[in-house]
């Protein structure tokens, strides 16, 4: 780098203050908030006979999270490097390992198998997600194919166990559960929206606060030399598609709870509006960079999108192209913003 | 002089290919060996049989501070206080200058939470000491793809000499580099001797090892082909004679074999 370009770099910034480093440092945050408080503004204008009453809050809050809480812990996954399709699978996984336990269980103590239910789900959620990272790793298959190979596998495997029908989960709502997972804080505030909060903030915590993550945004800024420091990147590759199984099936249960019902082939409508969640929320699609509050703010953009569109007049047939459109744009953003550092 | 690194007859063959034939090496304390040979002299497989990379082919010996290392491998190089400073791989470039110091190495309790408050103050000390930023636009937070390119070298030397590195290796550090930056980067390879600590200083620009080295060793397809403090020679003379090496393949001139250097002497010559 030659003397112009760094007089050009530290003489500015030489002048800047405290505040208006840390508008440096919280830019991709900023941002997102302001696109949300624009869209939000937009659909006040053009629908305000909804977005003015708290109903559609309330729909967001009870069903954004289906996709928030595996958007989350996906940001992790992709500021490796990596990436991940097959979190959508897995949800119905999950969910077809709860079948199958409950099904053990339903004639004799159906309660008891619903709570076993949930942790067969969990579970296979988490082996999922470590194969993913096993065959990533240790064959070093490229994950957008490994994980587009696991997620046809395990959809099929999902059809091929419940034969493709679904299950009412009646039972649920009888056990303590249900409230647990999807039941109404105060009557108002839908339960998974709390452990969207509670996702946000531990797996913040996870990626700035601990070793786990500065590990993570090493593996995905640049592996050889995290390599080369000791960082056992492999490690945590593996464990941050783990962490994304593991999410998926917990989405997956929080949804079918929510539903009262399992559909088989339910969790495929989620693939394109996590992806871009995380992407919109300005995470690297080349690694290294992304937050999870980016995430959060995004996921909750997505979800407003396709009512946003209908309630002001549109047909919701655009929701689809909007959504690549978001994808496309949010990742050509981040190239020029790449180029531009490099 | 006191041995940091000594290492005895080191011969590599790769199959057919000898990459290094019966060299010996030595690295004092407190000093900056400069490394120099053309390409294919045999440099990087010399410091990758240092870094326990490669292992020597079977007759070799290596001692660090007097002390027998019988199998060095990359692991046992790292914690006896070996490091290298690779040129493009050393840093990771959209993360802030804190976490490219303590990379690997992060500071945490037992439950693997960071200590960030510890880490940036003691990356700010740094950089007022050892790496010498003083401008208020560069703080720890900086994220380090946006440094000049000698300014990225000194931060990567400046983390081996604080995570007490003895001998740091340069592997063609000034490579790419403009004159100011390169100037950056020698006074920061200047700054491992004030550290009391050890350099190997690999380039095939003269120009570059000559005002930092106290030593310099020249191989030449696999064997040192001479080796001589600085002092020895002025930069002309020196230019001359690899020039000749690179004419003849023999580095002595005829009326004027130097001394030996060292205990040891290590010529080397097959």
């Amino acid at each position: 780098m030659n003397t112009v370009t760094e007089a050009r770099l530290f003489t500015p910034t030489a002048k800047r203050s405290g505040f208006a480093g840390l508008a440096r440092r919280y830019a991709l945050q900023i941002a997102i908030v302001f696109v949300a408080l624009l869209i939000w503004a937009f659909f006040l204008w053009r629908a305000p006979s909804t977005f003015l009453r708290y109903d559609i809050y309330y729909a967001l809050m009870a069903t954004t999270p289906y996709f928030a809480l595996m958007a989350i812990p996906l940001t992790l996954v992709v500021i490796a490097k990596e990436i991940d399709l097959s979190f959508a699978s897995i949800m119905a996984w999950g969910m077809a390992a709860f079948d199958v336990v409950f099904q053990l269980f339903s004639k004799t103590n159906p309660h008891l198998g619903v709570w076993l239910g949930f942790i067969a789900c969990l579970l296979a959620g988490f082996l999922a997600g470590l194969l993913n990272g096993i065959i990533v790793v240790r064959l070093g298959i490229p994950s957008l194919v490994a994980t587009l190979g696991t997620s046809f596998f395990w959809s099929g495997i999902v059809l091929v166990i419940t034969n493709a029908q679904g299950l009412g989960l009646a039972v649920v709502a009888e056990t303590p559960l249900y409230n647990i997972l999807v039941g109404r804080v105060g009557g108002v505030i839908p339960a998974q929206f709390i452990w969207t909060i509670v996702f946000l903030i531990v797996v913040w915590f996870l990626l700035n606060r601990t070793k786990f993550g500065a590990h993570v945004y090493l593996s995905g800024d640049n592996v050889e030399s995290a390599k080369l420091m000791g960082v056992n990147a492999p490690r945590i590759k593996m464990l941050v598609f783990a962490i994304v199984g593991l999410a998926a099936a917990f989405a997956g249960i929080v949804e079918s709870s929510d539903l009262k019902f399992f559909w088989p082939t339910g969790g495929a409508g989620f693939l394109l509006s996590t992806l871009a969640s995380v992407f919109l929320g300005g995470t690297s699609v080349f690694g290294g960079t992304g937050t999870i509050f980016g995430t959060f703010v995004a996921s909750f953009i997505i979800a407003a999108i396709q009512p946003g569109i209908v309630a002001a007049g549109w047909t919701a047939y655009w929701t689809q192209p909007i959504y690549g459109f978001i994808i496309v744009i949010s990742v050509s953003l981040q190239a020029l913003l790449r180029r531009r550092l490099a | 002089m006191d041995c940091l690194l000594q290492m005895k007859d080191i011969s590599k063959t790769f199959g057919e290919v000898a990459a290094l034939r019966h060299v010996n090496f030595e690295v004092g304390a407190n000093e900056i060996v400069g490394l120099l040979g053309d390409n294919g002299a045999g440099k990087s497989t010399l410091v990758k049989i240092i870094t326990g990379y490669h292992q020597p082919d079977p007759g070799a010996q290596v001692y660090w501070k007097g002390q027998r290392v019988e199998h060095l491998s990359v692991a046992r190089a790292r914690e006896i206080g070996i490091e290298v400073v690779y040129q493009e791989r050393a840093l990771a470039d959209l993360q802030s200058l804190w976490r490219n110091i303590f990379m690997g190495r992060e500071l945490s309790n037992r439950w693997g939470i960071l200590d960030i408050k510890a880490m940036s103050d003691e990356t700010n000390r740094l950089m007022q000491t050892a790496m010498g930023f003083t401008s208020a636009a560069v703080s720890p937070e900086s994220i380090v793809g946006t440094f000049s390119g000698g300014e990225r070298q000194g931060v990567a030397i400046t983390r081996a000499l604080y995570f007490e590195a003895e001998l740091i290796i340069l592997d063609e550090p000034t490579m790419g580099l403009s004159l100011t930056e390169t100037k950056k980067c020698l006074d920061f390879v200047a700054g491992i001797k004030q550290a009391g600590k050890s350099a190997i200083f690999i380039d095939h620009n003269i120009v570059h090892v000559y005002p930092v080295a106290d030593r310099i060793v020249v191989l030449d397809r696999g064997r040192v082909a001479g080796q001589f403090m600085k002092g020895e020679l002025t930069f002309d003379e020196l230019i001359d004679r690899l020039t000749r090496l690179a004419r003849t393949g023999s580095f002595e001139n005829n009326r004027h074999a130097p001394s030996p250097v060292g205990d040891g002497g290590g010529m080397g010559r097959g």
